[in-house]
C-alpha cells in the first residue's frame, strides 16, 4: 500500500485501530506523507533529499485520565500494542483537571488542498526547475543559493464518538538568494503554491537576480524613524508575531499584548489602524488549508481583527468551557486583506522612505508591547519623490508591529508569501508605514 | 524540533497559534523507553546490506544512520501537569556520493535488508539526477576505518529511568515555591533526549553511540494590577550533556552573589524561590537609561553572545557561502583568516572549539560522518587562527582531516557541518566577579539569556537578558530593566578587557540551534567565566502601545 492513503484506506484503518480500544474514550490521528527537496548554493547543487513518513496517534481517556502512544509501524500487531500502550499511559497519569471530552462528529467546509500537478514532482522535475533558475544567474556571472522542497500528504482522525476527518494536501516551496561576484549586492525570492504548476523558478530568480545587481555598493543613512515600504515577505515576519499571540487565556491572565489592567482584554477594542482586516479561511482559493483542528473542531472562516477592532481570540475548549463562551480553534491559515495600490503606486507617491525587501532574525524583545528586533537583508532602498534613487546598507530595527500597523499610509494588493522566519504561508500586502524605528546599521549584505 | 514548537508545547510562548497536530513526533508509552534497543549485530546486518546496495549502484561512498531518537517532555503550569509526552523516532537515512554528487534517502519502519538497499538506490538515484547539475565534484577528506566502536554519554543517572510520578513531584514542587513567593503564574518544563545512533560507512566504521540530554526550565510572571504590567524571570539552568545528576546540586556547584548561579548541578526549587521574587522586583526597577555602559556578563548570559558572534561566523559552510539562502554568510572570510593577523578581539580573548567537554551538549565520540571528535583553537590571542570543518570542506582550508563536527538531527535528516562547543576560554590571571566589579564606573551586570538576533554576516547584533544590576563605582545600586545592548562583533570582542579565571567557567547552551534547508536543530554547549567589556551601547526597550 502506498504511504498516502486514500479517504478510504485511511477510513478503514482508523475502524480497524478502534475496533481495538476497550477506554472510555479513544481519538486516532493517523498521517503519510512523502517529501522531495533539492539545495543548492554557489550555483551547485550542495545537499537534496527524499523522505517518507508515516504516524498513528492513540489517546486513550478513563475519566480524566489521559494517555496517548504512537507507532509507526502499521502491522495489525503494532496496532493493537499502540491502543493497548496508550491504555496503560492513562491509567498510570495523573488526572488532568482541563481535560475536555472528545467531540461528536462535525460538519466540515470543502477545502483543495491536494494539486496532482505537485504530488508528480521527483527528483529529474526538481532538478530542471533549479537548472532554470540556474542558467540565468550563472548567465549573468552572479551566485546562486536556493531550496526546491515539495510535499504530498494526508492527514486524518476518527474517535469513539464517530467523528472522522480526512484531508489531503500538497505544497511546493522556492526560495533563492543571488549574491553578486564582489559580495556587495544580494536579493532574495521566496514562492509557496499548493500547484506547483504556479510556480515559475525562472520568472522569480529574474525578480532576485535584479535585487542583487539593484543593491550592489549601498551608501549608509543614519538611522532614524523612516517611512517605509514593506513588501509583503517583509511584512508577514512582523505580523505573524501578533497571529502568535492571539490565545484568550494569556490574554485574561494578563499576560499578552491584548491584556489590559485589571484583568480585562482588548477584545472588542480598535487596536490598529481601521484598514487592517485579518481572517482565516481554509477554503481561500490561493491558500487552501485544512478544515478540521488536530481534535477534530472545525476550522470554518473567522475574523481576528475587522477595521482593526479585535473580533475574536483563540479559546480552547478547556478555557471556552470555564468562560462560558464558543471554542475557537488555532487556525490552519491566515489572511490580511489589501487595497488596491500597486508595487508602483506605493512607490511613486512616497516622498522619502525606504524600501525593505526582507527582515531577517527577528526577536520578540518584549511581550507586553509586541517589540521586535531584527534586520532589514537582501535588498533596502532609498526612495525620494517617488523614485527609488539608491540601495542604502541594513538597519537594525526595534518596532512592534502593534505600532506599525497603527501607522499605516496605504494597502497594496494581498498575495501569497513564505515565512522567511516559520515557513508557514499567508496572504499579506505590502504596506508603506511612517515612523518605522531603525535603531542601528549593519554592515552585512 | 524546531525551537518555536517547543516554546509552544512548552507552554513557555503566550499561544499556541497555528500549532499542526503532529509538531511534536510521535509519542510513546514510557515503559518503551526501557525496551532494549535494537542490537548492534542487526544494525550492522541492515547497514551492511545498504552499503553494498549503494557500491553496486556506482557509489564511491557511502553512510547509513540508523537512528532510535527518545524525547520525553513534563510540562506543568502552577499546580497541573498539562502534559507528559514520549516521542519516539525509529529509521534510517543513507547517504552517497555517486558521480561526485551527494544523494540522500530515508526511510520509516525498517525491518529488513530489501528496504535498506531500495533507500540506498534511491540516495544514488538522486545523486545521478543532481549530478548533471553540479560542476566540481565532492572532494572527502581521507577517513579511515575504525572497526566495530561504541561511545556512552558518562551519565551517573539515566533520567529516562527515573519515574514519571518522581519528576512530576519536582516540577510541582518547584511551581509551589515560585508561586508561594509571588509569582502570579509559572511554566516549568523538563525535557529529555536520548538519541542512540549506529554509523556505518563503506570507510569500514561501525560506531554505536548513545547520547544523553537534559533541560529543567520554566518562566515565572509577575503582574501589577493596577498598571497591568508585567514581568518575567526565566530559569538559570543550562541544558547539559548529563543524566538526571544535574538535578542533584551540590554546594560546589552553587555561585552565589547577587543571585545564585549554577554549574554542573541546579537546584531548581531555590532557583525558583529567586525568580518568582527577582520577577516582582522588576516591576518596579528603574528603567535604563540609554547610553554607554561597561558590561560585566555573566556565563549564563554571555554563552548566547559567544554562539551567535563567533560560533556561527566561524562555520566554514557559511564562510563558503553555502547558507547563503538562509542561515546567512560571514564577515569572518578566508582573506581575513589567511592574513593570520586578523583581530577578531583583544589579547584576553582565546575561543576554542571542543567536541570533547565532558557534560556539554556538543561531547560525541565521533560525528555523524565516522569522524573521531576533537578540540582546536578558533581564535588564538585575539587572533583568528581557524574554521569548522567537516570531511568535503577540510581541503578548502588546507587541513588533511576533517574536525568532527557533522551531525544530523534526525535519521531522517541529512548531515552536515554544525557548530562544535565553542568557548572563551578562562582567563590565566586569578580573577574573581567582585573584584573585577570593584573597577566599574558606570556599568550593568547581566545575568541570563534574553532576546537575541544578529545580521545574516554576523556584524551587527542586539541581546537582552534576565537579570540586569546597575554597577556604579565599583558597586552594585540596585536593578533595571528593559535593557539591551547592541554592537558590532569585531568591536565587542575587542572591547573584551577582563576574563575571570578557571574558578567561576560553566557552561550555557542551546537545544535548538536552528540552521540548514530543511531546518535542522542542533544542542551545543558554550562556556565561559564572567567577562568585562567596556563602553557598549545599551538602548531601552520601553515602548507604550
Amino acid at each position: 500500500m502506498s504511504i498516502i492513503l486514500t479517504e478510504s484506506e485511511a477510513k478503514a484503518l482508523l475502524q480497524k485501530v478502534l475496533a481495538y480500544s476497550k477506554a472510555d474514550e479513544c481519538e486516532i490521528n493517523l498521517l503519510g506523507e512523502e517529501r522531495g527537496n533539492l539545495r543548492y548554493a554557489r550555483n551547485e547543487v550542495s545537499t537534496s533529499g527524499s523522505l517518507i513518513n508515516q504516524n498513528l496517534s492513540v489517546q486513550s481517556s478513563f475519566g480524566k485520565k489521559v494517555g496517548v502512544a504512537t507507532i509507526d509501524e502499521f502491522s495489525e500487531e503494532s496496532l493493537e500494542k499502540v491502543v493497548r500502550r496508550s491504555e496503560e499511559l492513562a491509567q498510570l497519569a495523573p488526572e488532568n483537571p482541563e481535560y475536555v471530552s472528545i467531540l461528536e462528529p462535525q460538519t466540515y467546509l470543502k477545502s483543495s488542498g491536494f494539486f496532482e500537478s505537485t504530488a508528480g514532482i521527483n527528483a529529474d522535475k526538481r532538478a530542471d526547475a533549479v537548472a532554470k533558475s540556474l542558467e540565468l544567474s550563472r548567465a549573468k556571472n552572479l551566485t546562486a543559493a536556493g531550496f526546491l522542497d515539495n510535499q504530498k500528504g494526508y492527514s486524518a482522525m476518527m474517535n469513539s464518538k464517530g467523528l472522522f476527518a480526512y484531508y489531503p494536501s500538497t505544497s511546493v516551496n522556492f526560495s533563492l538568494t543571488v549574491r553578486t561576484p564582489d559580495g556587495t549586492g544580494s536579493g532574495y525570492i521566496a514562492r509557496g503554491y499548493s500547484d506547483v504548476n504556479k510556480l515559475d523558478t525562472a520568472a522569480a530568480t529574474t525578480i532576485a537576480i535584479q535585487k542583487a545587481m539593484g543593491s550592489m555598493n549601498a551608501k549608509a543613512l543614519e538611522p532614524g524613524k523612516y517611512t517605509v515600504i514593506l513588501e509583503p515577505t517583509a511584512a508577514a515576519v512582523l505580523l505573524e508575531n501578533i497571529y502568535f499571540n492571539f490565545d484568550a487565556r494569556s490574554a485574561d491572565e494578563g499576560r499578552s499584548f491584548l491584556s489590559k489592567p485589571g484583568g480585562k482584554t482588548k477584545l472588542g477594542e480598535k487596536i490598529v489602524d481601521e484598514r487592517v482586516n485579518i481572517y482565516s479561511d481554509p477554503t481561500h482559493p490561493d491558500l487552501p488549508a485544512s478544515p478540521w483542528a488536530g481534535d477534530g473542531q472545525p476550522l470554518d472562516k473567522i475574523t481576528w481583527i475587522e477595521k482593526g477592532v479585535v473580533k475574536n481570540m483563540i479559546y480552547s475548549r478547556y478555557w471556552a468551557q470555564k468562560n462560558n463562551v464558543k471554542a475557537v480553534p488555532s487556525p490552519s491559515n491566515v489572511i490580511m486583506d489589501g487595497g488596491t495600490a500597486t508595487m508602483e503606486e506605493l512607490i511613486k507617491s512616497t516622498k522619502q522612505g525606504i524600501l525593505v525587501t526582507k527582515l531577517w532574525y527577528i526577536r520578540e524583545v518584549d511581550p507586553q508591547t509586541l517589540l521586535l528586533t531584527g534586520l532589514t537583508r537582501d535588498g533596502t532602498f532609498y526612495i525620494e519623490n517617488g523614485v527609488i534613487k539608491h540601495p542604502v546598507k541594513n538597519f537594525r530595527f526595534n518596532e512592534s508591529p502593534v505600532i506599525m500597523l497603527n501607522n499605516l499610509e496605504t494597502l497594496g494588493k494581498s498575495e501569497r508569501v513564505v515565512s522567511t522566519e516559520s515557513d508557514r504561508n499567508y496572504m499579506v500586502p505590502p504596506m508603506k508605514i511612517r515612523e518605522f524605528t531603525f535603531s542601528s546599521l549593519s554592515d552585512a549584505v | 524540533m524546531k525551537r518555536r514548537d517547543f516554546i509552544q508545547l512548552a507552554g513557555l510562548g503566550t499561544g499556541a497559534f497555528m500549532m499542526p497536530a503532529f509538531a511534536m513526533g510521535r509519542n510513546v508509552s514510557p515503559e518503551a523507553f526501557l525496551e532494549k534497543s535494537v542490537d548492534a549485530a542487526v544494525n550492522k546486518r541492515l547497514a551492511d546490506a545498504a552499503l553494498n546496495a549503494a557500491k553496486s549502484k556506482g557509489a564511491s561512498y557511502a553512510d547509513v544512520r540508523i537512528g532510535r531518537y527518545l524525547n520525553q517532555f513534563v510540562v506543568t503550569r502552577e499546580d497541573k501537569v498539562q502534559n507528559i509526552v514520549n516521542t519516539e523516532s525509529y529509521g534510517v537515512g543513507v547517504r552517497v556520493i555517486a558521480n561526485g554528487c551527494w544523494g540522500f534517502a530515508a526511510v520509516v519502519d525498517v525491518n529488513n535488508e530489501a528496504q535498506m538497499a531500495k533507500a540506498a538506490e534511491d540516495a544514488v538515484a538522486i545523486a545521478k539526477a543532481n549530478a548533471k547539475l553540479m560542476k566540481e565534484p565532492v572532494q572527502l577528506a581521507p577517513q579511515k576505518g575504525f572497526g566495530e566502536v561504541s561511545w556512552k554519554a558518562p551519565i551517573k543517572k539515566n533520567a529516562f529511568e527515573v519515574p514519571i510520578k518522581e519528576k512530576v513531584d519536582l516540577l510541582l514542587s518547584v511551581n509551589d515555591a515560585a508561586m508561594k513567593n509571588g509569582a502570579n503564574y509559572v511554566n516549568s518544563v523538563l525535557f529529555l533526549v536520548n538519541e542512540q545512533k549506529y554509523f556505518a560507512s563503506t570507510d569500514g566504521s561501525y560506531i554505536d553511540q548513545d547520547v544523553h540530554r537534559i533541560w529543567p526550565i520554566f518562566n515565572v510572571t509577575a503582574i501589577d494590577p493596577k498598571s497591568g504590567k508585567f514581568e518575567t524571570r526565566n530559569a538559570l539552568s543550562a541544558p547539559m550533556g548529563m543524566g538526571y545528576d544535574y538535578l542533584q546540586a551540590n554546594p560546589s556547584d552553587k555561585i552565589t552573589g547577587v543571585t545564585t548561579r549554577y554549574n554542573k548541578g541546579y537546584d531548581m526549587l531555590e532557583d525558583a524561590t529567586a525568580a518568582a521574587k527577582q520577577a516582582k522586583e522588576k516591576l518596579t526597577a528603574k528603567s535604563v537609561e540609554a547610553g554607554k555602559y561597561d558590561l560585566i556578563l555573566d556565563p549564563s548570559h554571555l554563552w548566547l553572545t559567544i554562539h551567535e558572534s563567533v560560533g556561527h561566523p566561524l562555520e566554514l559552510d557559511r564562510v563558503l557561502g553555502y547558507e547563503a539562502n538562509f542561515a546567512g554568510t560571514s564577515f569572518a572570510t578566508l582573506d581575513k583568516w589567511q592574513s593570520k593577523n586578523f583581530q577578531y578581539g583583544s589579547k584576553q580573548v582565546n575561543l576554542i572549539a571542543d567536541k570533547l567537554q565532558e557534560g556539554s551538549l556538543g561531547a560525541v565520540g565521533w560525528d555523524d560522518e565516522g569522524v573521531n571528535t576533537k578540540k582546536w583553537d578558533l581564535v588564538k590571542e585575539g587572533v583568528l587562527v581557524n574554521y569548522q570543518a567537516i570531511r568535503d570542506q577540510a581541503h578548502i582550508i588546507g587541513e588533511k582531516e576533517s574536525h568532527g563536527c557533522c551531525y544530523a538531527d534526525s535519521w531522517s535528516s541529512v548531515q552536515f557541518q554544525r557548530m562544535p562547543n565553542v568557548s572563551l576560554a578562562a582567563g590565566k590571571t586569578p580573577l574573581s566577579v567582585d573584584d573585577m566589579i570593584k573597577d566599574v564606573k558606570k556599568g550593568i551586570y547581566i545575568i541570563g539569556d534574553g532576546s537575541f538576533s544578529i545580521d545574516q554576516q554576523r556584524y551587527n547584533f542586539q541581546f537582552g537578558g534576565q537579570l540586569f544590576y546597575e554597577i556604579k563605582d565599583g558597586k552594585i545600586a540596585g536593578m533595571l530593566k528593559d535593557v539591551a545592548y547592541q554592537s558590532n562583533t569585531q568591536e565587542f570582542w575587542n572591547s573584551c578587557v577582563q576574563v575571570c579565571d578557571e574558578k567561576d567557567y560553566r557552561l550555557g547552551g542551546s537545544f535548538f540551534d536552528g540552521k540548514g534547508q530543511p531546518s535542522q536543530s542542533s544542542a551545543v554547549s558554550h562556556g565561559s567565566s564572567t567577562a568585562r567589556f567596556n563602553g557598549v551601547n545599551v538602548i531601552n526597550t520601553a515602548r507604550k502601545i
